[in-house]
């Protein structure tokens, strides 16, 4: 390791989107409550989603070639990074893009669900099965369509669409995937292994077979709205948002050298997948808080939890912040955003990047606790000398 | 570090270097770094007809999957586990590092999991599983297909296809700790999960890494897709010769399935421990391409950025490179625009720098390429020999390389360069020395 201390590591973009709206003004009213969750009970019954709110996709991505060639999981991604490069004050033609490093975290899909239909529907009576679907397949599917499912296609259209060519790296994995996205930019940021990123990541679950995999395991909430907090005691269970957010996250000095001003200063970021048993998530999450967090100090402090709903690691996530940090306002991302998976911990770092600027808070702990496995932390501190727009 | 009364070893940007201590492969050749070694210096193709599926009504009908394993299976996510699995416990083996799995006790690896992996969906068997379980015989939509996953039945199944998944599993049975990192750059996936091991250990977060390229993803829709973006070889009468990187009349990539892995370890730490240094990971290098989806830039920019970061970030010149293992997938593009950058970066010397491609025995091996040939490269420096480029029958006159046409050489080799390029705009190179270049 060098010997060179810690780099700060500055947030000097965001672009947030879901079911709330799009940008800052939506979501500080949200946390507000004037701004309540949209919940879609119809499209996909019984299953609610919080639907992504109409967005006009060519303020962001302005060739419909370029639309076209994507599913709405990586629009969503590529408009949102859009969002936070134009927050971050880096334009277009801006040679900067080319030295960006990119930390995307994605999922993948979508189906062609009539295809699918089709093939299910006529493979049980024909007269050789495996055949009938090499036939459909090679005469029925959109050549295209495979990349619009790969999972480094969110951040290849992201290089062709906003033109950040200086790295790209996919990482996935769920909503760990998110955390150790935000975690890996900072560490490089810190140990000056590369100035500035584009970190973030995309979620589209108004899709049957985003659905599918989540009911699957059983993990889908069914009945009436309720806080993730309440759902436990019902059986738990997450709603499937839609979103995306984005952050520019940068050195200091580099920031500076630019004339960039801060909307938060990302502090710390650790993250672990210790494997799950009953107490497992409540040591970790108090783990990862002495990690990252011990310079939380509280007054003027809020936590966003990532908390999902899901029965048993909800009550020890609550427990811990309860121990941890027992007066302190703490807001659920699942009640305002769903579970949006890979996207649920840079939209939280989003909201929190918001709140701060807004000189709402002094201090956020931004928190992730995978339905399946891992969890996450960061902490973020209002920018120095003020907000940028104050 | 026992060590820590005299200084740290340091490369010429003050950093840890990163030594290899340890390696895994499993191909369409075999199992294990002495069969694939023995092969692939013979010449010998891993390309087959296909078995595992039926291939009527499909283009290609070839593929270098591995079928010698016992229960062979088409699910990727299982197949892919296991491959990783097999490559982790041959590298953790020869590293001597911590210990592997006994006894139904996990292993000890202590250090971190980077694991390069192919995007995983449910497959068609639990599809029409699915469908059959519904009770209906027309008009099924996915509607069905969630009531019948309400049933629970199919529980096993949230687990398997979840992105997260293998790695979790690696990392218990290896008992390796922390957040493992499951990625995707594409065709340059495996040389990715190396690079992020060199930065975690540069920047001291960890003495050791696990970085693993793992790809058992041959299945119809996986081949159908490719074969839709006529990215595959047709050449379905002559397997053997149908992955002909190079060669004028090269007509697309074959489909391979494999696994690499490297233990990676601060070099000062791996000295400490008394471990056998195999060579060093020096250099790393990475470049985006916002040109086109599958398409690189017809200038090769990207690529030759990609590929002077990595010497430069090695602190060497193109002139101390003695052999590149390309990316040299066999597709028209692929080829001409790896040349066109071989030929930008190293000047004059290019015609003589000797470049062969692992893939015209392997296949390409996608999400594992990386990785697989990053164990290729390694053994080509502790053997001194140089794997052919077979099924060079044909020279591509635009391609004017010295691709050790047909058979293996012995050479004095030193410092390798291994290319990987992938659709979306990846390309990463690594270079692979058996010295430290501090």
């Amino acid at each position: 390791m060098s010997n060179s201390p810690a780099r700060d590591v500055w947030i000097t973009g965001i672009g947030l989107v879901s079911n709330l709206g799009e940008g800052r003004q939506a979501h500080l009213a949200a946390l507000d409550e004037d701004n309540p969750p949209q919940i879609d009970t119809d499209s996909f019954a019984p299953f609610p989603v919080h639907p992504v709110a109409p967005l006009e996709w060519g303020e962001q991505i302005p060739k419909k070639a370029d639309q076209r060639q994507m599913e709405n999981w990586q629009k969503l991604g590529v408009y949102t990074a859009g969002l936070a490069l134009e927050d971050a004050g880096i334009p277009r033609d801006d040679p900067l893009r080319q030295q960006m490093h990119m930390i995307v975290s994605a999922g993948g899909g979508e189906r062609d669900y009539a295809v699918d239909g089709q093939i299910l529907s006529g493979i049980a009576s024909a007269e050789n099965p495996d055949a009938f679907l090499n036939e459909r397949l090679m005469s029925d599917l959109r050549p295209t369509l495979f990349l619009a499912q790969l999972s480094n296609l969110l951040a290849g259209n992201i290089a062709i669409v906003h033109g950040v060519t200086g790295a790209s790296r996919t990482f996935m994995g769920e909503e760990q995937a998110g955390v150790d996205a935000v975690r890996v930019a900072h560490a490089r940021i810190e140990a000056a292994q590369g100035d500035i990123f584009l970190v973030g990541g995309s979620y589209n679950a108004e899709r049957a077979d985003a659905l599918l995999i989540y009911e699957l395991g059983g993990y889908l909430w069914k009945e009436h709205y309720a806080s993730v907090w309440d759902r436990p005691g019902e059986g738990g269970g997450f709603i499937l948002g839609s979103g995306a957010a984005f952050l520019v996250l940068e050195a200091r000095e580099h920031a500076e050298a630019r004339g960039a001003k801060p909307l938060a200063v990302l502090r710390g970021v650790s993250s672990n997948q210790p494997r799950r048993h009953p107490g497992s998530v409540g040591n970790s999450v108090e783990k990862l808080w002495a990690d990252s967090a011990k310079a939380f100090r509280g007054i003027g402090g809020a936590v966003f939890s990532g908390a999902t709903g899901v029965a048993g690691i909800t009550e020890e996530e609550r427990g811990s912040l309860t121990k941890l940090v027992p007066r302190i306002p703490v807001h659920s991302t699942g009640d305002l955003f769903g579970n949006t998976l890979e996207a649920q911990f840079p939209l939280g770092l989003a909201l929190a990047t918001t709140a701060l600027e807004a000189g709402r808070l002094h201090q956020a702990v931004v928190t992730s606790v995978g339905h399946k496995r891992g969890e996450g932390l960061a902490l973020l501190e209002a920018a120095p000398n003020g907000s940028r727009s104050a | 570090m026992t060590a820590a009364s005299s200084s740290p070893t340091r490369d010429r940007q003050g950093r840890p270097l990163v030594a290899i201590t340890g390696a895994g492969i499993v191909t369409s050749l075999g199992q294990g770094k002495a069969d694939n070694w023995q092969a692939l210096t013979q010449g010998r193709s891993g390309v087959h007809r296909i078995t595992r599926f039926e291939t009527s009504n499909l283009r290609t009908t070839i593929a270098a999957t591995v079928d010698f394993l016992p229960d062979a299976t088409s699910c990727a996510p299982v197949l892919s586990e296991r491959l990783a699995v097999l490559a982790a416990e041959e590298a953790i083996a020869q590293s001597g590092i911590g210990h592997l799995p006994a006894d139904g006790k996990p292993g000890n690896f202590p250090g971190s999991l980077f694991l390069a992996v192919p995007p995983v969906e449910i497959e068609w068997p639990q599809r029409i599983a699915l469908a059959r379980a519904s009770g209906k015989t027309s008009d099924i939509s996915y509607a069905d297909l969630l009531r019948t996953a309400t049933s629970g039945a199919f529980a096993e199944w949230h687990d398997l296809f979840l992105f997260g998944t293998t790695a979790d599993r690696l990392t218990e049975r290896f008992g390796i700790g922390g957040s493992p990192i499951s990625l995707s750059t594409a065709c340059s996936s495996g040389a990715t999960a190396i690079q992020l091991g060199v930065e975690a250990i540069r920047r001291g977060e960890t003495q050791a890494a696990l970085a693993i390229g793992t790809d058992g993803s041959v299945h119809v829709e996986a081949l159908v897709r490719f074969s839709l973006l006529s990215a595959l070889s047709t050449n379905n009468d002559n397997p053997e010769g149908a992955s002909r990187p190079f060669s004028k009349n090269r007509d697309g990539f074959v489909m391979g399935e494999g696994a690499g892995a490297l233990v990676l370890e601060d070099y000062d730490a791996a000295r400490a421990r008394g471990a056998t240094i195999l060579g060093f990971v020096a250099g790393c290098g990475e470049h985006g391409d916002g040109f086109h989806r599958t398409r690189t830039s017809p200038d090769g920019a990207p690529a030759i950025a990609a590929i002077r970061e990595a010497i430069t970030d090695a602190g060497l010149t193109p002139d101390d490179i003695d052999y590149i293992n390309a990316h040299g997938t066999s597709t028209p593009e692929n080829d001409k625009m790896e040349s066109l950058a071989s030929t930008a970066v190293f000047g004059e010397r290019a015609s003589l720098v000797p470049i062969s491609s692992n893939k015209s025995m392997v296949g390409h091996t996608l999400s594992a390429a990386g990785a697989v040939e990053a164990v290729f490269s390694l053994l080509t420096l502790l053997h001194g020999r140089l794997p052919p480029t077979i099924n060079y029958e044909i020279p591509d006159p635009a391609i004017a390389l010295d691709v050790v046409p047909n058979v293996a050489r012995d050479a004095n080799v030193k410092r390798v360069l291994s290319n990987s390029f992938g659709f979306g705009g990846q390309n990463t190179c690594l270079v692979l020395t058996s010295e430290p270049t501090a």
